[in-house]
């Protein structure tokens, strides 16, 4: 993994041609070598191992290929964007699926070589899938969503024919296969390092990645950086232009934001709202609202007056949507509340039928079981407090002239999950969730449906409970998925368990490179970036 | 002789119920965090049955005793466990930030050593003049300013606006190799290595950090020279040895500066002891690999063996800072182990 001094310099000074490296570098980083920075810490190079931090799933995208992705598009700013609706080759060539929607056929590219230069075979993804299932934590609960569960659903008939058997027809399956989880290890390289104790060779894997994808791992210093190096047989994709990547984590915002000004680095990932609104001006900036994904206010119905529908919409109606979005997220993202117009299309996150109107919210107290108002906290966590502070703070300034009295309380990040996803014990709470596979149907299912994870509202709706049980795996296209879809999002919007207030944005900085593309798993995919146009 | 070593070896006796001390109470306080692992750990999806399946494999389900008792065991071996969040051994993580931290810390002691103690010398030979009047407002500044602030002025200045600062990328700028490692300093083992230009790069990153630093300790260190310069000063041994018609220098220096140094080695080895532990700001700022942003992230997500592997650490090395303290009196001091100190 780690490549040796010399021959590192060696290989820097056959490019730079001579010394001294520091002026010699910034000129030829232009072409061959990105510099890009980041907040977060790489844990691992493994995403299948229990502990693998967000920031981490990058290594997964950019090192190792999935048998399918999805395609590119492009937004009316110009820049580029997954494509949920497309799925495309990777190491697949083509797929089939049965008539009765119960087997997936994969056909392999018969060129397809990992870094060591052994064929890429159906051998290797049933291992890499059996062990995406079995490893348990995160992994598992993904390939779960799409009906993916037991080693013995995955069989390699040749060295290039890879069957799926799934208990039920499900759109989700294709789709999730695209996402990071499924990548594909080079499993006689695994299989190597694997020990009783340790039979998915995650000790190995960890820091040693074994993948056939468009950038090998050069170097990896925990805490502090990760050197990409192209790798030049990859066959899943148009060879990416740029030879060598360097990812640093600097943690401090100021010194990011400092470093892409100067142009000292080429991409400053995921940068505060604020750093993008000011830095728009000077560099390019790409903000992208997430998919899938709505920051919302939570009323739980275990505190009583949230049981209370009138209450529930005094609340919705009280919030200052324009003000929240324009302070806690300087205007990036898209606004979500609104809508005036009947529910027509199935697009989620969508609009919510209410605004900030006082008058409506102090009716519909007086209307309620509390006409006077209550006391609850306000719980926030610490770690999210860049938008979770301004936004409480307008939410209980508003709150206070109906009457309700709310204490901003503030949880250490360390315990925020457990509070309010696990124990959901937070009567009123700021709280967002994104799912992974863009669809409403998969979003109702991790946030409205009583038990599931993101639902920290505790609500239960038969009907709601129904519909996404029957729309989750139901084509898009089928004509009686649309109707549902729109059953579902009048239910949440009268119930209103979760207030949308808007669809945060992922904020890139780009100083002399191209090709950034958004991906809904909001890390950075480095095989689309190319150097400045010039 | 052997009093001094009994003196010595009793100190060293001396920090063993510490260190028990240490390793039974950041056991219970990383227990007593809000916060639990499992659910940190299990990721952004998980299920109930996956956060209990990850509480199992990181030994948590286990009765808070036996985990104790593992956790002893495997202290006893050398083994610091596993950090959970990076998924290495504690011991290599520490080994591989613990050098970062103390070449920053180090250098910047010696930095601020070299203007604050002739500073506070200066100081106290003339009190109420001008290097006094200096003395007090540098000194001033110094606690006022937070690092992290004295951090972001400098990098704005110095690299942003005059762009004579090299990019505040951590140790070393991407275009350099870390030299082979031998101490973990850089500045020490590029020098074994013979390398002028990484040696060169790996100090310039050291500068604003350093300074940053510095400019923070410059103050205790000089209040405390400057006090115990005006006290020895004033004593009745300098007076003495003024009537006796020394030169002024040797009065200076050989007697008064000898005995006003053993209250600023103390100043000193506390300043080393609060910085080490308040530098991960400065270790945020310039994004420097140090072993203070290690333990503020792992205690973000309730990384057990982290914390506990780094409050050991700095404890073990607090009661080795303390013994070389101490032992630094012995040179100093001659009555040192002596009853009649």
């Amino acid at each position: 993994m780690t490549i040796h001094r010399r021959q590192f310099l060696k290989a820097g000074a056959a490019i730079a041609g001579a010394m001294p490296f520091a002026r010699v570098l910034p000129a030829l980083a232009a072409s061959d070598t990105l510099v890009a920075v980041t907040g977060q810490t790489i844990n691992s190079l493994d995403l299948h191992r229990t502990g693998t931090n967000r920031a981490s799933y990058q290594v997964a995208i950019n090192c190792y290929d999935r048998l399918i992705t999805f395609g590119t598009k492009t937004l009316p700013d110009g820049s580029l964007s997954f494509d949920y609706s497309k799925l495309e080759p990777e190491l697949a060539e083509s797929w089939s699926v049965s008539d009765d929607g119960l087997t997936i056929t994969f056909k392999l590219k018969p060129n397809a070589i990992f870094w060591d230069g052994s064929k890429v075979t159906a051998e290797d993804v049933k291992w890499s899938f059996d062990r995406a299932v079995s490893v348990g934590g995160f992994p598992s609960t993904q390939m779960k969503a799409g009906g993916l569960v037991r080693p013995d659903q995955f069989t390699a008939v040749d060295d290039e024919t890879f069957v799926i058997a799934l208990d039920r027809p499900s759109k989700l399956s294709l789709p999730d296969l695209a996402v990071p989880v499924p990548f594909i290890i080079n499993s006689k390289v695994a299989k190597a390092q694997a020990s009783a104790e340790d039979p998915w060779a995650t000790e190995y894997l960890h820091t040693t990645p074994a993948g056939s994808g468009a950038y090998k791992v050069a170097r990896w210093d925990p805490g502090q950086q990760l050197v990409y190096e192209r790798f030049d047989g990859w066959t899943s994709g148009p060879l990416p232009k740029v030879r060598r990547i360097i990812l640093r984590e600097v943690p401090s915002p100021a010194t990011r934001r400092a470093l892409i000004e100067r142009g000292d680095v080429h991409v400053s990932f995921d940068i505060p709202d604020k750093d993008a609104a000011e830095l728009s001006e000077k560099v390019k900036v790409h903000s992208t609202p997430i998919a899938n994904t709505i920051h919302v206010v939570g009323l739980n119905y275990d505190f009583e007056p949230f049981q209370d529908a009138n209450v529930r919409k005094a609340v919705a109606y009280a919030i200052p949507y324009k003000e929240i979005f324009e302070t806690a997220a300087y205007g990036r993202g898209a606004p979500l509340w609104g809508e005036t117009e009947e529910i027509a299309g199935t697009e989620w996150p969508r609009k919510s039928p209410y605004v900030h109107d006082m008058e409506k919210a102090k009716e519909l107290l007086a209307a309620s079981a509390y006409p006077d108002g209550f006391e609850v906290p306000l719980s926030i966590s610490t770690d999210l407090a860049s938008w979770m502070e301004p936004t409480a703070l307008l939410i209980q300034e508003s709150l206070g002239k109906l009457g309700i009295k709310t204490e901003i309380e503030k949880i250490p990040g360390a315990n925020w999950r457990t509070a309010v996803l696990v124990e959901k014990r937070l009567p009123l709470h700021l709280e967002n969730f994104g799912g992974w596979l863009d669809t409403p149907d998969y979003y109702f299912f991790w946030a409205y449906l009583e038990g599931n994870l993101f639902n920290s509202s505790n609500y239960r709706n038969e009907e709601i409970e129904a519909l996404t049980a029957e729309t989750l795996h139901m084509a898009q296209d089928d004509p009686e998925y649309a109707p549902k879809i729109r059953r579902m999002f009048e239910i949440a919007m009268e119930d209103i368990p979760r207030i949308p207030l808007y669809q945060p944005a992922l904020n890139v900085a780009i100083n002399g490179a191209d090709g950034y593309e958004f991906w809904f798993h909001r890390q950075l995919d480095i095989r689309t970036l190319t150097g400045a146009e010039s | 002789m052997a009093r001094r070593s009994a003196a010595i070896a009793g100190r060293i006796a001396q920090a063993i119920p510490v260190v028990i001390g240490v390793v039974v109470i950041s056991f219970l306080l990383t227990r007593a965090l809000p916060g639990d692992p499992a659910v940190q750990f299990a990721g952004a999806a998980a299920t109930p049955e996956s956060i209990e399946e990850v509480r199992r494999s990181l030994g948590l389900d286990k009765p808070l005793p036996e985990q104790f008792v593992i956790y002893v065991g495997q202290l006893l071996e050398g083994d610091l466990g596993r950090s959970v969040s990076t998924g290495r051994p504690v011991a290599t993580e520490l080994a591989a930030r613990l050098p970062a931290s103390l070449e920053l810390t180090l250098s910047a002691l010696l930095l601020s050593c070299l203007i604050a103690v002739p500073l506070g010398v200066l100081a106290a030979t003339r009190p109420g003049s001008l290097v006094d009047q200096f003395c007090r407002v540098l000194v001033t500044a110094g606690v006022s300013l937070p690092t992290f602030f004295t951090g972001i002025v400098l990098i704005y200045v110095f690299y942003y606006l005059l762009g004579i600062a090299p990019s505040p990328l951590g140790r070393l700028d991407f275009i350099y190799v870390d030299p082979p490692h031998v101490t973990g300093f850089f500045l020490i083992d590029a020098a074994f290595d013979a390398d002028l230009e990484t040696w060169l790069g790996a100090l310039k990153q050291l500068i604003l950090p350093a300074i940053t630093l510095a400019l923070f300790t410059l103050a205790p260190i000089a209040r405390m020279t400057r006090a115990a310069m005006l006290a020895a000063l004033s004593a009745d041994y300098i007076r003495t040895a003024r009537a006796a018609g020394l030169a002024p220098a040797t009065v200076l220096y050989a007697y008064a500066f000898r005995n006003a140094l053993l209250p600023v080695v103390t100043t000193l080895g506390m300043v080393f002891s609060f910085v080490l532990g308040a530098n991960v700001l400065v270790e945020k700022v310039f994004a420097w690999p140090g072993i203070g942003s290690f333990a503020v992230e792992a205690l973000v997500v309730s990384d057990y063996a982290a914390v506990q592997g780094f409050v050991l650490a700095m404890a073990l090395l607090f009661v080795f800072l303390n013994l070389l303290i101490d032992l630094s009196y012995s040179v100093i001091d001659p009555r040192f182990g002596t009853s009649s100190k």
